[in-house]
């Protein structure tokens, strides 16, 4: 493919670039641009994470699981370009000096770049936007005071022009082969819903935050690739009648600041889902095509009752989330069919989601419970409970349902739904938790949102030193 | 002065810019192969079938590597001769690398590696330390044992015993910078070696022997480590054997470094142990009599085991007198990765074991833990007993016989338990706890004593060498090596204190086996002490001749003659520190020196357990306080204050960068960071996605760290004491604050295996409910 994108100021033009080349590969070892380190290659430590810009602003990304055709039209800041041009250092970079921020140095870079990110954007929650950077010999504590004494800094003058992607470049390359970017990128659901019937054995590439670590881990060659961050329709947030219909391109911070209000407890599951680099890219439809049974998003869609919009061509079904999950790696789906959105119907807010992990940021769910139950004078009216982790799809617990609907919501009735987890789920055991652990943390859950009613405190977030 | 000030890193502005070069970044010659293994997927049996057709045909081979390929068996081993580089039949472990392929790219590599058909006969593997025992599998002939006193019959006739196990994981360094080398073949046959390594002399004798040549033909430079940790005081041998074997082989520069699965897979991490432990005590939780039996699992080959093992014997007392004490210890030899060096070198695990004891005791007495730790604490340093007149030093010895001269622990515990307010927290805990169903704290403080040397006493030396230029500025080269820890910073402060001129003036320059030869890994905590007392030597013979040199041609005292401030001060004559280097020059004084150091004072059998390992001992104390979940186990640290002790810190910013990281990395190996391998042997967690070391938002929310500010006793650089694996102990305070917790919640002693998981504090709540 051929593409255009802005690296530190300038403008870069590729001819015939293998869709499935990594930013991180092509900075380091076509560019010579080393700054940028690869310290895990899938995603997880941060090392890599860059700055990219478009019209919707700047986000740090992963640079390991970018693929450059994502980059098309967008500009990248590395490292290298952080400081001015006359060679002033960024706020953030000189605060990480003068607060002893570095120490073996490697993941630097990538903590430098998470923090001017969120430095420009004047997100001060450093917790958060640093969750997806490791580092292995500071402890934190020395970038933590690091980000706080630049907050007060200006943005420096270089990144605090708007962004405006010079239109003729993006032209250039689109109308250069215009063909071939159709053929792979798509810019609207009709025309994705063409091509990838036309090639159902194309692989969709939404974020790439799975579908990168297939290439970087799995070493898997994808044959055809089709992008799908050019169909802006996809991306599209709505309120219906039948409620928020959420399109499958909608990336995960996009999810994040929309439940703030309507389920909160979704948005704080978010907030721990992956990183910011990984929200920034991961998308809302990739989570739930993909199939996963530890995914994050299907739980509380399941328990919310969502339901998603499936397209083959012009022709569109859609079926409650749970419907979709047939078995381990199995999805209701025929060949050359996408997701195209998922829609939350409006009710009010009773949702209760609880994600296990063995860390709690960045970390894949041991188990996810989501919980949404109405609780009528005492008495349960209706349930719907889904679980990530407890089965070889995201499943709900239709048989503790069944025993809590219209019993009083007190200690003895979960005792009675005691055996019903066991008809539900039988876990497995593997290096996240055991079967006996997982089926004993969501009988917890369960017991936690109990006792949430009753006012106790179950929440070790919330509790101050 | 430069000593003592809180200078930054000497390359933090390289790193913030993505300026600091680490091996990857090194530019290299187009024509640069690029190496990947391929790895064994099994843990143990023979290989009856090796295709490599495949692999040989892939996109960019340019060469494949199997064990009889090799231009000798490349051993790999720091210590025992037992590790080839490539298996030849026997597999012993799964991840053994099994053959070699050049490429010409990374990618290329890894792609061609995947694609080896290989046929298995596969044998029953030993796994687990159960499996080793069963199997009488080990390094040594049988356990070590060392023992002082009659620990049988005093806890025998003690008032009171408690015994148990406890198991502890082991850890992966996760260096955030993967193992990586480069070899670049020289005229006549010689190699030049670049590699992220703690050894530079070791990559060289590794080298030279693999490849048949001298140690003189084999270079090996190192500028920084992204990370070490241990894991890159042996670990990096192979990837440098295996790219000078292939730079000899083709004439052609070689590349290797591991992806991050593959370096979890093949590489070493820490022991993990099983301590089983019996023990009499009397009322007060004074200990009478210990029998401390700890079992490793040191993995397919005996690397660095038998050390770690000893030091973990070192330290089964930490900070507690024990009057009568037996000690077992048994290498295990099992079907997984070597475990190797990593922060503290058993230590913690030792020191762990002890703690368990502690708290285990308290417990059972249901006194405060602190109360019962006080009370087996070592004599203060200094106490005096008047008997019969004369006044004789109270002498306490450790289980290997070393008197402890130097315990501050009881001034130190004191201090840091009226900066956190421990008493009244503990009290703010059991109310708090008493009113709170499902949430509950636990507060605890644990000491930290850390013997000080390498317990191979001939390691114990030191090279520099150092250049004065006639323009003034000055060149400085050690054999330690930078990993993050800022050891060239501080140096550099050593350096530039004794020539009396500003940091700047003394360039830092990559460790270099031809510059400084025959030193030893960057280990032990010991860089800066053996290199700043080198570098030092150095600049003092330097000096010395300048101040004749400058003295004789005024006819002045020598001695009086003052470099600081950036001048040299002779009489009524200020000269800058250029002019001076500059008259010397002109004088035809040399102005380069080595320098040369080796610690005083030791003395060790470690057959008979018996004499003084350490120099000194580093001292630390740290308090934590968490909050646990007892529906899922889930925990946040809320608080930790820590009070460390450095000596006369010569970098009191860096060392407090040790010190708030090494606790942090010390917290993450008793509760997250969980290895866990399958039946198959197999390493299940390979990876960050699955492995989980603690991120940003882990840090305790009031993290508060200060520095005891007091002079090593021992006459170490400027009186500074070792920071680089001391405190990694102070993560124990969180692992009691959540046995603690636990404690909250039943009668029952929680009995908390590591890493506390919380799978495993849930399953400690149900154990203390009974």
């Amino acid at each position: 493919m051929d593409l255009t994108f802005l690296l530190n100021g300038e403008s870069v033009s590729l001819q015939d670039v293998d869709p499935t080349v990594t930013l991180l590969d092509w900075l380091r070892e076509t560019r010579g641009l080393t700054g940028t380190k690869e310290g895990c290659n899938e995603g997880d430590c941060g090392a890599c994470t860059v700055m990219v810009r478009d019209s919707a602003g700047a986000r740090a990304l992963n640079a390991c699981i970018l693929f450059l055709p994502q980059l098309h039209g967008k500009a990248v800041h590395t490292v290298e370009g952080l400081a001015a041009p006359d060679g002033t250092l960024h706020p953030v970079q000189e605060a990480m000096i003068a607060h002893h921020g570095s120490q073996c140095g490697f993941c630097t870079p990538g903590f430098v770049m998470s923090m001017a990110v969120a430095h420009l954007n004047g997100d001060t929650g450093h917790d958060d936007a640093l969750a997806g950077n490791l580092c292995r010999c500071t402890g934190y504590a020395p970038i933590l005071r690091a980000a706080r004494a630049a907050e007060a800094e200006p943005v420096p003058e270089h990144l605090t022009r708007s962004f405006i992607f010079p239109e003729i470049l993006e032209h250039d390359a689109d109308t250069a082969r215009p063909a071939e970017w159709q053929g792979a990128a798509p810019t609207s659901a009709d025309a994705l819903a063409e091509l990838y019937a036309r090639h159902p054995d194309a692989t969709l590439v939404a974020g790439a935050t799975d579908v990168g670590l297939w290439v970087t881990k799995q070493l898997r060659d994808l044959g055809r690739v089709i992008f799908l961050n050019r169909c802006d329709d996809l991306q599209r947030i709505e309120e219906t009648d039948a409620g928020l219909r959420i399109g499958a391109g909608v990336t995960m911070d996009r999810v994040l600041a929309v439940m703030g209000a309507k389920h909160p407890s979704y948005a704080e599951l978010i907030r721990r889902y992956g990183s910011a680099q990984v929200r920034a890219a991961a998308t809302i439809g990739g989570n739930i095509a993909n199939g996963s049974p530890i995914g994050d998003n299907p739980p509380p869609l399941i328990a919310l009752g969502a339901i998603l919009h499936l397209r083959f061509r012009q022709a569109r079904r859609e079926m409650p989330l749970e419907d979709f999950f047939l078995d381990y790696g199995k999805q209701d789906r025929f060949p050359g069919e996408f997701v195209e959105a998922v829609t939350i119907p409006s009710q009010p807010d009773r949702l209760r989601v609880y994600k296990l992990s063995k860390r709690f940021d960045q970390d894949i769910s041991a188990v996810c419970g989501a919980f949404n139950l109405t609780v009528e004078e005492g008495r349960i009216a209706a349930a719907r409970i889904a679980f990530g982790g407890m089965a070889g799809t995201p499943k709900r617990a239709l048989h503790v349902e069944a025993a809590l609907i219209g019993k009083p919501w007190s200690e003895d009735t979960l005792i009675a739904a005691w055996a019903a987890w066991e008809q539900d789920f039988t876990p497995l055991s593997d290096m996240r938790a055991s079967a006996e652990y997982r089926l004993a943390a969501a009988r917890n859950m369960l017991s936690r949102c109990l006792l949430q009613d009753l006012g106790a405190a179950t929440n070790v977030l919330e509790v101050q030193p | 002065m430069s000593v003592a000030k809180p200078l930054p890193h000497d390359a933090a502005r390289l790193h913030v810019t993505g300026a600091a070069r680490y091996v990857d970044d090194i530019p290299l010659p187009a024509n640069t192969l690029h190496l990947a293994f391929g790895l064994s997927q099994i843990a143990a049996g023979t290989v009856t079938a090796l295709d490599l057709n495949a692999v040989r045909r892939a996109p960019g081979v340019q060469g494949v590597w199997t064990a009889a390929d090799l231009p000798s068996d490349c051993d790999c081993s720091p210590s025992a001769h037992d590790e080839p580089l490539l298996a030849g039949d026997t597999i012993l472990y799964l991840g053994q690398p099994l053959f070699l392929v050049a490429a010409t790219c990374h990618l290329a590599a890894r792609h061609a590696a995947a694609r080896a058909l290989v046929t298995y006969e596969e044998t029953d593997a030993i796994l687990t330390i159960d499996d080793a025992l069963a199997a009488e599998s080990r390094f040594e002939d049988g356990p070590v044992v060392w023992s002082r006193g009659d620990a049988e019959a005093a806890i025998a006739d003690a008032p009171h015993r408690v015994n148990g196990v406890i198991e502890m994981g082991g850890q992966e360094h996760f260096y955030l910078e993967g193992q990586t080398a480069a070899a670049l073949p020289q005229e006549g046959g010689d190699m030049l070696v670049h590699a992220s390594t703690q050894h530079p002399t070791e990559i060289q004798h590794k080298v030279a022997d693999a490849l048949g040549l001298p140690m003189h033909a084999v270079r090996v430079e190192t500028r920084r480590m992204g990370g070490g940790f241990g894991g890159k005081e042996s670990q990096g041998n192979a990837l440098a054997i295996a790219c000078a074997v292939v730079a000899q082989a083709t004439g052609r520069p070689a590349k290797m470094r591991y992806d991050r699965d593959d370096d979890f897979l093949i590489t070493g991490k820490r022991h993990d142990f099983r301590i089983a432990y019996r023990a009499g005590f009397d009322d007060a939780g004074r200990v009478l009599g210990v029998d401390i039996v700890q079992m490793a699992r040191c993995g397919w080959a005996q690397d660095l085991s038998l050390p770690v093992c000893d030091r973990a014997m070192l330290h089964a007392d930490n900070a507690y007198h024990l009057p009568a004490v037996r000690l077992e210890s048994h290498r295990l030899r099992t079907n997984t990765q070597s475990a190797t060096a990593f922060r503290g070198f058993g230590g913690p695990q030792g020191m762990l074991g002890i703690e368990r004891v502690m708290d285990h005791i308290a417990h059972s007495l249901g006194r405060d833990p602190l109360e019962v730790r006080r009370a087996n604490y070592y004599a203060a340093a200094r106490v005096e007993r008047v008997e019969g007149g004369i006044s004789t030093k109270k002498k306490q010895l450790t289980p290997y016989g070393m008197e402890v001269s130097d315990f501050i622990l009881h001034e130190m515990t004191e201090a840091l338990a009226d900066r956190c307010d421990y008493a009244a927290r503990r009290a703010r805990v059991a109310e708090w706890n008493a009113a709170h169903p499902v949430l509950k704290r636990g507060i605890a403080l644990t000491p930290v004593k850390f013997g000080i040397s390498f317990t191979l006493t001939h390691l114990n030396q030191a090279g520099a060498l150092v250049h004065v230029y006639q323009d003034g500025s000055i060149a400085m080269n050690h054999g330690g090596t930078e990993m993050g820890q800022g050891l060239f910073q501080k140096v550099a402060q050593v350096a530039a204190a004794s020539f009396g001129v500003e940091i700047g003036v003394v360039k830092i320059t990559a460790t270099d086996t031809a510059k400084v030869p025959n030193t030893s890994a960057t280990a032990a905590s010991s860089g800066s002490d053996l290199n700043g007392m080198a570098v030092k030597a150095a600049c003092d013979t330097i000096r010395a001749r300048m101040a004749a040199h400058l003295a004789a041609e005024r006819q002045a005292d020598p001695g009086a003659v003052q470099f600081e401030d950036g001048r040299v001060v002779i009489g009524s004559d200020v000269l800058s520190f250029a002019e001076a280097a500059q008259a010397c020059y002109q004088g035809r004084v040399s102005l380069s020196a080595t320098g040369f150091y080796k610690t005083p004072k030791l003395s060790w059998d470690r057959k008979r357990g018996a004499g003084r390992p350490f120099l000194y001992f580093a001292y630390g104390a740290a308090c934590s306080e968490v909050v646990l979940d007892t529906l899922t186990g889930e925990n946040r640290i809320l608080a930790t204050h820590i009070l460390h002790d450095c000596g006369r810190s010569l970098n009191p910013a860096l060392d407090m960068g040790q010190i708030e990281g090494g606790f942090v990395q010390g917290a993450g190996w008793l509760t997250t960071e969980e290895l866990v391998w399958d039946a198959r042997g197999r390493l299940r967690t390979h990876a960050p996605s699955t492995y989980k070391i603690p991120a940003c938002s882990d840090r305790p929310q009031v993290f508060d760290v200060m520095l005891w500010d007091a002079e090593n006793r021992e006459e170490t650089i400027y009186r500074s004491k070792a920071v680089g694996e001391p405190p990694f102990m102070l993560g124990m305070s969180v692992f009691h604050a959540l046995s603690d917790a636990v404690a909250a919640c039943g009668p029952g002693y929680p009995a908390l295996d590591a890493p506390a998981t919380p799978e495993r504090l849930l399953a400690a709540v149900r154990r203390v409910r009974g």
